[in-house]
């Protein structure tokens, strides 16, 4: 069993899904029963995988990358088929693991306009396989490839079952994060010609960048062809645009993938790529990074104040909770990267779990305009608590997940990183906290136009609207309670990332000395 | 050896062959001015095996005879198609590929 | 559960247990909560019954945690050698080297008591020096995060006097030394008084709920939160850390927004619910800020009794005190009311009655004070307030208090009229721990609990009696024939909260007032006097406000509709309770002069103090206790019982021209227009110079009229203007930045990318005709060009 996990455990999780998907290619479309369990079949088994390898995680070394296979891949360009799993990607591997098969059964009866199970599910599947690509590959090469990987699944998907306006929204995603990759790819290819083309593995580039004395200007460069690809993807302000338009476009299911993991990939990157590779470089960026941060957070609210459509409020908000994790991460401090980590595992579950509701209110009443709706609480109580409970939990209640990716930040900015300005991010932190206030004030207006009051005559004798239905439970029950659980027992993240976290904070506590490099 | 007669051969051969196939309509002559072109560089080749002593320049030519008699094969064929279709073989009306 | 509590009772030598699993008590009400949640609609009594079991086990702990404390306290101080046991810590502390907390400081040692040979026999300097109880702190680690490698080097504010002071700091990677972050309870006298309040205020309330809200359409759900309340309550109060004081306090608050929106199918309901909600978010914002200074000033700690501890040594330097302070200012100001975000309280009596009585009179809103007297050396230091004469602690409770009393003056609605009364009386207690008075402070805060509740639940009552009405004007009038459980009650607690010695509130009241030091041979901290002025002005005006709620409700005669009756009795119990001790909580500081005085032992005196106050000189700054002064208490009680009597002859006469006239009008006539000017002399003499006149018509009337009148206004216009103010001019400043930046600028630019991106097209496209000669001659043309570059350029 141990032998079998640690050559092919990590490998097999990731091409199960893809798998699934080659063999439902070759099913006749009319079988929708059998393409939805052999879906459902390929992300529990993926799952199933998954939950092993957990299990075996040697959790008194998060910092080590365990489970790793290294073979080689491209021999050209030295790029070598690298995996492995620590601290930093395990919480989200599972997430991911957690969150695909939740919106398979999702999709048991909930499959969007204009049907076809059989294309709508392959394509999760490969999306599956992408997604847990990315947070387990250590090579640049690989790590591009199933990044890229993702985008397509999620184009047809916004431009195929998406709204009114899916194509614009599509071609405005797709073009937008590709702008992005291909700085980001620009930069690996620096960083491997500056290394002097040996090897795209990420561990022995970042030893590589420190031996060889990169220049302080060049690294700041590379660093911010990386800031764009991440950053797009986050996507932090002011690249944020494509965000709520894909939001609203997508099916529910669609946006509840990118919600839950596809906005992780960039800040993942961050955390994973940018930062121990290029410790200077980050310094230098950090005060921007965070300045464009602390706007997010602020824009993100009052964006959403001004949003008539629930689902688009939603996907605002995802602005504005994703400037906290990038501020987390530009505090570069142990605290800050803790939970920026922990940021995105709640952000993950809990907007995830938003736009689950919204896709279910929006099925019941067709429409996601707030002024039209009331009374949900009347009408299907069950639903409104949920929609309550998440509420509460985005808004960063303690008690549930989203407070530690909110306090910790905001404390960890208050002493940020040698080498960054005290004052500056102390002014960050009042911002942040300011945020917190409008959070709650869009939050709490959504649930009070939602769900309080109650229903209008337009819906009142609906006989559409019912209350939660079995899939929804099923799918819904382990986010809320991760939810719950996460709000009280954090050391369940925090245990488990601060190993690898401390590795990246180490590089910055004795203050990364940029002038030194300087020629 | 005089290859400079035949050089200019060619490129009178060759500018004729151009003019054939910019100026003309006729998806026929269009194509003869082709053949016209091909031909002037078989010379071209040809010339220049004697030249050097050289066969590789023959054997050349004679590929490109061969390639040539397929190109026309497939040439008129098209051309055929469009006078079947659209009863004309005016290439300036064969305009379907305009974006 | 009993037969544990029983069990672990009998013995003294368990005492630590007790401590230990006091967890218990904030445990079993969100045990409680669960289970109403998930099982409540299916239980006969719909989830009411576990609610009741669960607080009640509760309050029985609390009850018998607050006999052992009393008793260890008693012990310690017979022996009086506690100065070795600074802080007692027990704990499952894992974890490899810790810093930063007391755990390294001070040596596990056992619990304070040896021997259980106590006599009660105190005398007054001995109770007033450092040997009483120590704070016993029980923790779990919660989470670790961070190296103490490195960090340490560059921690900049103070506090480096860690025991490990990370001796080669040549490259942190090395290390992984842990902070880490505690989760527990903190046992000490404050923690112990808090716990009785809570569970018993609690307990009453549940009881008096039952009938309250039978037939409620969420009955159960109103159990559960109530459940959720109490722990939160309790997790707050028994809080060992910042963070989880910042956890409970966010969590009594959501519970609150529940409670107060409990019927959200009316927008009024839900808008106080968000009201209330938001106004907390904005002062939690100076929580956030101010225990993020706090952790990295006591060098990367959230442990309470550590920061305390720094803060009296003087290793936190004084202005990061004071700026921490100012932060959690704000957090008290938002959630105990003080002026200016004290707009939410009111509001929020939208809420069942009994919530307001538990939540938003008894127990949430004193929160703030609660926490500041957590972290009382914090304040104390970071204000000054030894020696000094004014802070913003002692202002901002001083212009609460009476500007809080002013507003309570013009309310129709009796509910109302309390809520005021709350937010004055927390400006109360605000400004005692203001003025370094942090026993007066406490004191007052306990026996407000008792006697605004009973209020409140009184106020309740009425309105069960007046078909869900708190109108005193239209609706109530007369009432005590009908009602005379209510009655009596709500009398007894009128005279406690307007401090009528020898009721509770005059005890706390006097206590506060000597405290400000500014009468003659008081001595306290320093010399306070406007925090004085307002607190004498507050005495007055209180007593005043209350006899105007006696008149209208209980006396005259009834004004509404309907029939009233007397509550039933699991509605009176609750308040005869609670007025019973609105009358005797008071006793348990007497000031020792008076003590004597009556021929009492002198064990009777302070006891509060003994009990309460921290005893080690460690983890508490050095206050002064003022003098008790009998000359300060009978001038103070004179002013309250002035202002009644002025507000009572004001009524008798209205009532006299028209029983049922509830203010003067031009029908009943103003006094002034009677006065006769040939008669004048006489009349002066026979009105009394006209001061009950100048009482009742300038003074009374004056406040009562254009000045409370103008406060009001200013609360509701200008403070909940710019509260509305800034919603809107967000909400339009949301719509610009969406409609203009973002969809204009931002998305504009983006758009601009792909219309250029067409634009080159549409130029391009022309190029591609279809024209087959075109496409040759394009094709030669190229040729030649490159043949033409082949030839001269290489």
């Amino acid at each position: 069993m141990q032998s079998f996990l640690d050559s092919w455990g990590i490998t097999s999780m990731v091409f199960v899904p893809l798998l699934g998907a080659f063999i439902m290619m070759l099913i006749p479309e009319k079988e929708e029963e059998l393409h939805k369990t052999i879906a459902f079949l390929a992300t529990i088994v993926s799952a199933a995988i998954g939950i092993l390898l957990l299990r075996n995680f040697d959790y008194d070394h998060t910092e080590l990358f365990q489970f790793g296979v290294d073979r080689s891949w491209i021999d050209v360009i030295n790029a070598r088929y690298t995996v492995g799993l620590d601290g930093m990607s395990l919480p989200l591997v599972a997430l991911t693991l957690l969150v695909t098969p939740l919106v398979i059964i999702y999709s048991w009866n909930h499959i969007p306009e204009p049907g076809n199970a059989k294309a709508f599910l392959m394509l999760i599947l490969v999306l599956h396989t992408g997604m847990l690509g990315t947070f387990v590959a250590r090579d640049l090469v690989l790590f591009f490839v199933f990044f890229e990987v993702v985008l397509l699944p999620m184009y047809f998907m916004i431009g195929v079952w998406g709204g009114e306006q899916r194509l614009y929204a599509s071609i405005k995603f797709f073009l937008y994060t590709l702008f992005g990759s291909a700085l980001m790819l620009v930069s690996f290819l620096a960083l491997y010609k500056l290394t002097g083309a040996e090897t795209f593995d990420i561990v022995r580039l970042s030893e590589l960048v420190a031996e060889k004395g990169i220049p302080l200007s060049t690294q700041v460069l590379v660093f911010g062809g990386m800031f764009m690809g991440f950053g797009i993807k986050v996507p932090m302000f002011p690249f944020h645009t494509w965000l709520p338009d894909a939001h609203t476009q997508a099916p529910t299911q669609g946006s509840v993938i990118l919600a839950a993991v596809l906005l992780k990939l960039g800040t993942y990157g961050f955390i994973r790529i940018a930062l121990p590779i290029l410790p200077a470089a980050a310094v230098e960026w950090a005060p921007w990074i965070g300045l464009l941060a602390v706007i997010g957070i602020i824009y993100g609210a009052l964006g959403c104040l001004a949003q008539t459509d629930m689902k688009r409020l939603i996907a605002f908000s995802s602005v504005a909770h994703m400037g906290y994790v990038m501020l987390g991460i530009a505090t570069l401090t142990d605290f800050g990267i803790n939970a920026a980590i922990f940021g995105m595992v709640a952000h993950g579950l809990i907007t995830g779990m938003l736009f689950f509701v919204a896709g279910s209110v929006k099925e019941r009443y067709h429409t996601l305009e707030i002024a039209r709706l009331g009374g949900l609480l009347v009408q299907a109580p069950k639903l409104g608590w949920i929609l309550g409970i998440t509420t509460m939990a985005s808004l960063g209640l303690p008690g549930l997940a989203g407070f530690w990716g909110e306090f910790p930040v905001i404390l960890a900015s208050y002493d940020p990183a040698p080498g960054l300005s005290d004052t500056l991010f102390r002014v960050y932190m009042v911002i942040a906290a300011i945020g917190t206030v409008l959070a709650a004030g869009y939050l709490l207006w959504l649930l009070q136009r939602t769900a309080f009051g109650t229903p209008s005559e337009e819906f009142k004798n609906d006989p559409n609207i019912h209350d939660t239905v079995f899939t929804e439970w099923v799918a819904w029950v382990p986010m809320l309670i991760l939810i719950v659980v996460l709000g009280f027992v954090p050391s369940l993240i925090f245990d488990v990332t601060d190993g690898p976290v401390q590795l990246i904070s180490d590089m910055f506590v004795n203050g990364v000395d940029g002038s030194a490099l300087g020629e | 050896m005089f290859l400079n007669q035949f050089l200019l051969f060619a490129a009178v051969l060759f500018c004729i062959g151009i003019y054939g196939v910019l100026a003309r309509k006729n998806g026929v002559l269009v194509l003869m001015s082709i053949e016209l072109i091909l031909n002037s560089v078989n010379i071209n080749l040809v010339a220049f095996g004697a030249y050097n002593q050289d066969l590789a320049g023959q054997v050349f030519a004679l590929f490109i005879i061969a390639v040539a008699a397929a190109e026309v094969g497939v040439g008129l064929a098209i051309v055929l198609l469009i006078y079947r279709n659209r009863r004309s073989i005016d290439v300036a009306k064969a305009n379907l590929l305009k974006g | 559960m009993f037969a544990l509590l029983a069990a672990e009772t009998a013995e003294a030598a368990t005492h630590s247990s007790l401590y230990d699993n006091v967890w218990l008590v904030p445990g079993l009400p969100a045990l409680s909560f669960l289970l109403i949640l998930f099982f409540g609609k299916k239980l006969p009594f719909k989830g009411a019954e576990i609610g009741l079991a669960a607080v009640g086990a509760a309050f029985l702990y609390a009850l018998i945690t607050m006999f052992t404390w009393i008793g260890d306290v008693q012990d310690s101080a017979a022996h009086g050698d506690e100065e070795e046991h600074s802080l007692v810590v027990e704990g499952l502390s894992v974890g490899s080297p810790v810093t930063g907390s007391p755990i390294t400081e001070s040596p596990i040692t056992e619990s304070p008591i040896t021997e259980s040979t106590a006599s009660v026999v105190l005398t007054a300097e001995d109770s007033h020096g450092p040997p009483r109880g120590a704070a016993i702190v029980n923790e779990v680690e919660w989470f670790s995060i961070g190296s103490a490698s490195g960090e340490a080097a560059h921690s900049d504010d103070g506090a480096e006097d860690h025991d490990e002071e990370a001796a080669d700091d040549g490259h942190g990677a090395s290390e992984y030394g842990k902070y880490p972050i505690s989760i527990g309870t903190l046992v000490d006298g404050q923690s112990v008084m808090m716990l009785f309040v809570v569970t018993l205020v609690s307990l009453l309330v549940h009881l008096y709920s039952t009938e309250y809200v039978k037939g409620d359409r969420r009955y159960t759900h109103y159990f559960a939160f109530l459940s959720l309340f109490t722990a939160s309550m309790l997790f707050m109060v028994l809080s060992s850390s910042t963070l989880q004081l910042i956890v409970g306090w966010e969590l009594v608050g959501v519970c609150s927004f529940a409670l107060i929106g409990h019927w959200w199918e009316e927008k009024p309901n839900s808008d106080a619910a968000l009201k209330a909600f938001l106004t907390n978010r904005v002062g939690d914002i100076g929580l956030l800020i101010g225990m993020s200074i706090l952790y990295f000033a006591a060098g990367r700690t959230f442990s309470i009794p550590r920061i305390n501890e720094l803060a009296v040594s003087g290793a936190i330097d004084k202005n990061t005190l004071m700026i921490a302070g100012t932060c959690l200012m704000a957090a008290v100001m938002s959630k105990s009311g003080q002026f200016i975000l004290h707009t939410w309280l009111p509001d929020a009596m939208a809420g069942p009655t009994p919530v307001s009585a538990l939540i938003h009179a008894a127990t949430m809103v004193v929160a703030g004070v609660y926490m500041i007297g957590r972290l009382y050396p914090v304040f104390y230091i970071g204000f000054g307030m030894d020696g000094g004469s004014l802070n913003l602690m002692a202002f901002l409770g001083g212009l609460t208090t009476v500007g809080g009393g002013l507003l309570a003056f013009v309310q129709r609605d009796v509910k109302k009229v309390l809520a005021y009364s709350t937010v004055s009386q927390l400006g109360y207690m605000v400004l005692a721990l203001g003025v370094g008075a942090y026993t007066a402070g406490m004191f007052h805060l306990f026996t407000h609990a008792f006697f605004k509740a009973c209020l409140f639940l009184g106020a309740g009552s009425l309105s069960h009696a007046c078909h869900h009405s708190f109108d005193m004007k239209s609706d109530m009038g007369g009432l005590r024939k009908v009602m005379p459980v209510t009655f009596a009650t709500f009398v007894i607690g009128t005279l406690a909260l307007a401090g009528i010695p020898p009721l509770a509130g005059f005890w706390s009241k006097d206590e506060i007032l000597a405290g400000a030091g500014v009468w003659p041979g008081t001595e306290g901290n320093g010399t306070f006097t406007i925090p004085f002025i307002f607190g004498i002005m507050t005495a007055a005006l209180t007593a005043a406000y209350m006899t105007r709620v006696i008149w209208l409700v209980f006396f005259g005669e009834y004004r509404g509709h309907e029939h009233p009756h007397e509550s039933p009795k699991i509605m009176t119990i609750p308040l005869v309770i609670l007025a019973t001790l609105a009358v005797s909580v008071g006793f348990l500081n007497m000031p020792s002069p008076f003590v004597k005085a009556i021929g009492l032992p002198e064990g009777w005196a302070h006891r509060f103090e003994d009990w309460v106050e921290p005893a080690s000189v460690s983890t508490f700054p050095s206050i002064k206790h003022a003098n008790p002064s009998l000359s300060l208490a009978i001038f103070a009680s004179f002013c309250a019982l002035g202002a009644a009597g002025a507000v009572w002859m004001y009524y008798k006469r209205l009532y006299a021209k028209d029983p049922m006239a509830t203010e003067y009008t031009a029908e009943t006539g103003s006094i002034m227009a009677n006065v006769a000017p040939l008669a004048m002399a006489h009349k002066v003499l026979e009105e009394k110079y006209y001061l009950d006149h100048l009482y009742t018509d300038a003074i009374a009337g004056g406040t009562k009229g254009p000045l409370a009148r103008f406060a009001n206004w200013t609360n509701q216009n200008i403070l909940d203007g710019v509260v509305n103010l800034v919603g809107l001019l967000s909400a339009a400043l949301g719509k610009f930045v969406y409609q203009f930046i973002d969809q204009g600028v931002i998305d504009g630019s983006v758009n601009a990318t792909g219309k250029s991106a067409s634009g080159l097209g549409g130029i391009l496209r022309g190029v591609q005709s279809g024209q087959i000669r075109q496409y040759a001659s394009l094709m030669f043309g190229a040729a030649a060009l490159m043949a033409a570059v082949l030839i001269f350029a290489v």
